[in-house]
């Protein structure tokens, strides 16, 4: 992890849209009442979403006051977590690589070579045309699907640089590539179907009430007492 | 509940509360540590502290495992402890070696040099050669204001300065952004920090990362004097050592003295030091023909001799500045009574103190420890962050403990510690004096109850209405408590006051007459001779054309309107008693020579003395005390307070008048330049010009 | 012999059925509850300790003993925090969890919560699974609107249940770390004691575990302790989603019994190892912080807790990496070293300056670009950062760079034998 620094352009304000301030309550009311504070990630991503992909300085001190954190501590919290961009990112695409082993072994030294072909030597740096950035991240956390991108909310997986090549221009074009597996595989089955979970009485409901059968005083004659979560089910 | 531990092979039994690193401390062992700091929350990052346990695989940062915590052995008998192992060498010299990879090898220009706990610690757990092959990591220093300069290549990230600031001064300004080995102390966009405490994460920084910039490459410690003394800067009396090298005041940094300071000073009572050499009175000057030209010490003493003796005692006054010595003025004081007058008076700045009613109405009676003990207290008309900063940080650090009410009449402003917002002038302290206040409830239901009154409010006109609405309050509230506990508090702002009430520098009837009569006195001709020991804060324009002798150390208002000067000797160039607001008499030491033909106050008067006819019959400093002491018994009692009668605080509370609706003012304007020799500073001037700057910006107000 | 799918707890796994209310009741979710919270806390403490369930998320700490240490009566709220800062190298099924089976994981919420009298329990999810975190939120929702969850919900105990979030770091899956972040600063572990069972979420008794410690908790329920006891071997029990990545044929995640054997897992459901079974050069067992296990360690080896430990490594996540014979073992392990100096949260000096120490060394060892002697040394700055930490990562990092000096020593000094041999010639 390099140093990271808050960029030297910033703009000169931030405010929270109304729909994003509203959300911005309702999160803060999930923690108790003196404990605001805690919804210092949610927001500052929020601001980061609001913002094109990246956070500026000043929705730093914005949301900051909103919870009642001195300013040196949003600074801390936007400077030790990594998802925070501190500079701005490709208008169409921010391209996340993960380089960590799983990925590694195989192949996301070929996907960032497609990256620095097609949008910029260094990792945050913009493509010419400002669509595109890219860096290499740390473990994403699919790695039954590996070699993985993630773009913005999306992860791009199972892929070659030749997808990735393909995925970075449906970007380019404005077009939303489909998002997981690349190889159309489903999630992180094993390619080629499932090798387990194949016994149809699993998705039959047969298995609803089957628990019963171990407690004595839910049997004929037991003190039967249905749940009302069983209720509901029936109804 | 105690404990038996085996440290090192002696059985020792210890309290359950202590941490292991106090335990081992108590044991005889030496442990070193960067991180751990008895007066900060404990961080257990640098693991410099690691000991063996018994029963446990890994060894353990004692400066973060409570005996308590330590689970018991089987057996029940006492746990063993290794501070010496061949284990907990080797962690300590891993842990050594991980500080030392990336730390500059930069010894011989760094100002820590000789004071450096790495420096102290590498020779103990220190590698004659590395291993690290590999560049060592650069980071950019950082701007944090002119009284700290970083190098922040040489920090090893112990964050006791992100620990001070936050728990200690109150403002969270300093953080570590980023992580891992790219971690970085800063303050937010690299803001200069302008706490008045701020200076003291430099002496808290294990390594050079954090020196004090004033200083910069100016000496080395091994190089300088070090004197033991007090400081003037307020009325806190922080114990200081201040360092000279020659003549010069080359550093001045606090002392330990759990009763005041603990270990902390303001930066106003540190950097200071730089306005002992500038603007100084170094000679003797009279006024010829309306200028101010140097003269010769007889001369200088004739001319004011030749003046006095032909002034009748009721045409001549005295007054004492916030820095005058005990000695000195016991000496003047004499001098004033044998020459016929009465006319002396310290309450400079005219607060309305009688010290006849007795010492408990005019002291911190409280203490400053005792802060520690109280669950309420109440600030009428002062803002004891900018008048006394280090009294202000016990405040906060009772406040930390939890289960404190503050209320405050006066200004609002940032404290660092909530309180309750009462009001700003005299009709919330009547209301609170006459029950019709909420808080008076909440200062009934406290078991220690506080009052403290400042400076600014019993200096208006209606001060002893305020002072006795105080003592009112005070009354109400201990009623039926601990009549031990005295809850009433003077926040004095001059380092000379208690001393001066303590020798009854103050005129025959101090409740009418006082600064503000001999003033107006000399405007309207009725006063002949105006004689300020230090007194710079008087409206020199509205003297007249009284002949007016200034005594003291810099050249400030006052010695620009004098007729005669004497120069003297400032606080760090002579033994002199001073008397702080608790009440507690301490005494500064000489650690340099004062500039030029300067003199000790006291000497200068004895030497006037037999010029006027009435030799002072002292030719020492220790006749001259002896006969101070018989005057005023408290200034013996060094280092100590002891209780003043409380019964006085009613006779206070039964003062008549009114409090006027007025708003209070906290009695200091600007921090940095309350004295003439902050007022000589160029740090001082900095900082004061850097804080009215930012207070105009708006950015103090996102401390 | 492999898991009956009757056996299986997670059979939305891959999210090829309805991972909805609706869909997750047709598969037994939601079914029994109030029953088994009528039955008291204590009932459902001591299930899921005869289920000798240990904890999923790498430390393996029984879960029911855990619950123990929560104080019965204090005056504080209890929390129960659900670790899904799923971020260990190589782990990939929480998320599966929260995006296919989330119904499993709030059910287990609520159960385990009220057995630690909890009302209130956060999700910390990490911040890249974003739509995971989607797909977990409608699954709450939907459990809210159907009076699941919530107050006075149809279960009879007021129970609130919310995601938070990070936002990129490995860190925060340490528990203390977690609840810093948590509550809205850098994610820096705490000094431990106090455990959070006695000061944890805003200073009140709090439980910390995994997702899939917390998702199985409905079935040991319903099916019973001693069903998920029997499954397994002794002291590792039940059933365990495995994470399979790397060099094999079939990278995946699938849920098999404790104690499979590793060629089982390999060959039954990711279609052995690329190439063949005599292509493996190693595994790393459990996650990146495991140290690696050399082929020939790897037949008949069975992936539980003890016999893995046994071998110096562990079972960790049960996250698989392989690593066949075209690996470069060397890099690989520098680029999990170079990880864990990036994860460093920067708190406490072995593991701030010796992570990066140990990635400088290892990048120049990958290259052959060192001395033999340095081998020794990285071991021993391996071992002056293990144990000398305030949290595990300096574990973590010190691990698998020992695995690799035990493992491949010969490996990384022909690499600087070719090295030197090469520069040699150059300089001549």
């Amino acid at each position: 992890m390099a140093v990271r620094r808050l960029h030297p352009d910033q703009p000169h304000g931030f405010a929270f849209t109304p729909e994003n301030l509203a959300w911005a309550k309702g999160t803060i009311a999930k923690y108790p009442e003196g404990k605001e504070a805690s919804a210092i990630i949610p927001l500052l991503w929020r601001a980061q979403e609001q913002s094109n992909g990246w956070l500026p300085e000043p929705a730093l001190r914005y949301v900051a006051d909103m919870l009642g954190v001195a300013y040196i501590r949003a600074y801390e919290v936007a400077t030790f977590y990594t998802m925070f961009q501190l500079s701005p990112v490709g208008s169409k695409a921010h391209v996340q690589v993960c380089g960590t082993t799983p990925c590694m072994l195989r192949g996301a030294e070929g996907l960032i070579e497609v990256c620095k072909r097609r949008i910029a030597e260094h990792p945050h740096e913009l493509s010419e045309d400002g669509a595109f950035s890219w860096e290499e991240v740390e473990c994403v956390g699919c790695c039954a699907n590996a070699p993985v991108v993630q773009i913005f909310k999306d992860t791009y997986e199972d892929l070659t640089p030749e997808a990735l090549d393909k995925i970075l221009g449906a970007f380019a074009r404005g077009a939303a590539p489909k998002a997981g597996s690349q190889i159309g595989r489903k999630t992180s089955c094993p390619e080629g179907g499932p090798t387990t979970l194949v016994d149809p009485t699993l998705y039959d409901g047969s298995q609803r009430g089957a628990w019963r059968a171990r407690f004595p005083e839910l049997q004929e004659g037991g003190a039967a007492t249905s749940t009302q979560s069983d209720d509901k089910s029936k109804g | 509940m105690s404990r038996k531990l085996v440290i090192d092979g002696k059985e020792i039994e210890v309290e359950e509360g202590i941490t292991l690193l106090q335990a081992c401390e108590q044991a005889g062992a030496e442990i070193p540590r960067f991180c751990y700091h008895e007066r900060l929350s404990i961080a257990g990052n640098c693991r410099m502290c690691l000991v063996e346990v018994q029963g446990s695989p890994k060894p353990i940062a004692s400066c973060a495992m409570g005996v308590s915590d330590l689970p018991p052995n089987r057996d029940n008998s006492p746990k063993i402890i290794s501070t010496q192992s061949a284990t907990v060498k080797k962690a300590r010299e891993g842990v050594m070696e991980f500080l030392l990879i990336n730390h500059p090898l930069d010894c011989p220009i760094c100002d820590q040099g000789g004071e450096c706990d790495l420096q102290d610690q590498a020779i103990a757990y220190g590698s004659g050669g590395s291993r690290f092959a590999e560049n060592k990591r650069a980071v950019e220093d950082k701007y944090l204001g002119p009284l700290i300069k970083t190098s922040m290549n040489r920090c090893i990230h112990c964050t006791r300065c992100v620990r001070f600031m936050t728990e200690v001064a109150g403002v969270s300004e300093l953080g570590a952004i980023g992580r891992g080995e790219d971690m970085e102390i800063t303050t937010y966009l690299e803001r200069g920090i302008l706490s008045e405490m701020s200076a003291n994460v430099n002496d808290l920084c294990p390594v050079g990362a954090l020196t004090h910039r004033p200083w910069a490459h100016n000496a080395r410690p091994w190089e300088l004097r070090k004197t033991e003394s007090v400081d003037v800067m307020d009325a806190v009396g922080s114990a200081i050592r201040i360092d000279a090298r020659g003549r010069e005041v080359m550093r001045i940094l606090p002392r330990n003295n759990d009763a005041v300071n603990e270990e902390w000073i303001s930066d106003k009572t540190r950097h200071v030091a730089d306005g002992l050499r500038t603007q100084r009175l170094d000679q003797p000057y009279v006024r010829r023909d309306g200028r101010l030209v140097p003269a010769t010490w007889a001369d200088a003493l004739a001319t004011v001799a030749q003046k006095l003796k032909a002034t009748s005692g009721d045409r001549m006054a005295a007054i004492a500045g916030p820095l005058a010595g005990a000695e000195e003025m016991f000496a003047l004081k004499d001098l004033f009574h044998r020459l016929g007058s009465t006319n002396v008076d310290c309450r400079e700045d005219g607060a309305k103190l009688d010290p006849d009613l007795g010492r408990a109405t005019y002291v911190f009676n409280t203490t400053i420890e005792g802060i520690e003990q109280a669950d309420a207290i109440l600030l009428i008309g002062t803002n004891p962050r900018i008048e006394a900063a280090v009294l202000n940080t016990r405040i906060r650090k009772r406040w930390r403990m939890g289960g404190l009410t503050v209320g405050v009449i006066g200004e609002q402003v940032d404290l660092g510690y909530a309180y309750d917002y009462l009001g700003a002038g005299g009709k919330t302290l009547r209301d609170v004096a006459d029950g019709n206040h909420p808080f008076t409830e909440k200062l009934q239901q406290a078991k220690a109850p506080m009052v403290i009154v400042g400076s600014g409010a019993m200096a208006r006109h209606d001060g002893r209405a305020v002072l006795a609405a105080a003592a009112r309050i005070v009354i109400a509230a201990t009623q039926g408590k601990d009549p031990a506990w005295n809850g009433f508090n003077v926040l004095h702002t001059a380092a000379s006051r208690v001393a001066a009430l303590d020798l009854g520098f103050v005129p025959k009837k101090p409740a009418t007459t006082g600064v503000d009569t001999f003033v107006t006195a000399a405007g309207s001709g009725a006063l002949d001779v105006l004689y300020l020991l230090g007194a710079d804060d008087i409206d020199m324009s509205r003297l007249g054309s009284a002949f007016v002798i200034y005594q003291g150390s810099h050249g400030d208002a006052g010695a620009h309107r004098a007729d005669v000067i004497f120069p003297a000797a400032a606080y760090a160039e002579k033994s002199a008693t001073y008397v702080n607001t608790e009440g507690r008499a301490q005494m500064t030491a000489r650690a340099a020579f004062p500039p030029g033909d300067a003199r000790e106050d006291w000497t200068i008067i004895r030497a006037l003395s037999p010029l006027v006819g009435h030799t002072l019959p002292y030719d020492s400093i220790n006749v001259l005390r002896a006969g101070m002491y018989q005057h005023a018994p408290v200034l013996a009692a060094l280092d100590r307070v002891s209780p003043a009668p409380s019964d006085v605080i009613a006779v206070l509370a039964s003062g008549k008048g009114a409090v006027k609706d007025d708003p209070f003012h906290s009695a200091v304007k600007d921090f940095y330049l309350t004295n003439p020799i902050a007022r000589a500073s160029a740090v001082m001037a900095e900082m004061s010009a850097l804080k009215k700057a930012a207070d105009k910006s708006g950015v103090a107000a996102a401390e | 012999m492999l898991l009956e799918d009757k056996d299986r707890i997670f059979q939305n796994l891959y999210g090829f059925h309805d991972s909805g209310l609706k869909g997750a009741m047709s598969r037994g979710s939601w079914d029994g509850t109030k029953f088994f919270i009528d039955k008291g806390h204590d009932w459902i403490i001591s299930e899921v300790k005869t289920s000798g369930l240990r904890g999923r998320g790498g430390a393996g700490f029984p879960t029911g003993l855990k619950w123990s240490f929560m104080p019965k009566a204090d005056p504080r709220p209890s929390y129960l925090v659900i670790n899904a800062d799923e971020s260990e190298p190589g782990s990939c099924k929480d998320r599966e969890i929260m995006r296919n089976d989330p119904h499993l994981l709030i059910e287990g919420a609520l159960l385990a919560s009220f057995a630690m009298r909890a009302h209130t329990s956060y999700i910390y999810i990490r911040g890249e699974f974003i739509r995971e975190r989607e797909r977990l939120q409608r699954a709450i929702d939907e459990a809210y609107d159907a009076k699941l969850i919530g107050k006075n919900n149809v279960h009879g105990w007021d129970f609130d249940l919310y995601i938070a979030h990070g936002a990129g770091a490995y860190i925060c899956g340490e528990e203390t770390a977690l609840l810093e972040s948590l509550e809205g600063r850098k994610g820096q572990p705490r000094l431990k004691p106090p455990f959070p069972a006695n000061v944890g979420l805003y200073g009140a008794p709090t439980t910390v575990n995994n997702v899939e410690s917390i998702a199985v908790v409905p079935d040991i329920l319903r099916r019973g302790g001693h069903w998920f006891a029997a499954l397994g071997l002794p002291n590792n029990t039940g059933t365990k989603l495995f994470q399979i990545s790397g060099h094999v044929n079939r990278p995946c995640v699938v849920e098999e019994e404790m104690g499979i054997s590793l060629r089982q897992l390999i060959d039954e459901h990711c279609g052995g190892v690329r190439g063949s079974w005599n292509n493996l050069l190693a595994v790393i067992p459990g996650g990146s912080s495991m140290p690696l296990i050399p082929a020939d360690l790897c037949e008949g080896l069975t992936m539980d807790f003890d016999s893995l430990s046994k071998l110096k490594s562990g079972l960790g996540t049960a996250a698989i990496i392989v690593l066949d014979k075209s690996a470069d073992v060397v890099k690989a392990i520098a680029r999990i070293a170079y990880f864990y100096k990036h994860e460093s949260c920067g708190q406490c000096t072995p593991c701030r300056e010796g992570t990066g120490w140990m990635w400088r060394v290892l990048e120049r060892m990958a290259r052959g670009e060192a001395e033999k002697s340095e081998i020794d040394k990285l071991f021993d700055v391996s071992k002056q950062i293990e144990g000398h930490t305030i949290c595990a990562l300096g574990d973590a990092a010190a691990w698998p760079v020992q695995g690799l000096i035990r493992h491949f020593r010969p490996v990384i000094e022909a690499r600087i034998d070719a090295y030197q041999a090469a520069h040699k010639q150059a300089a001549e």
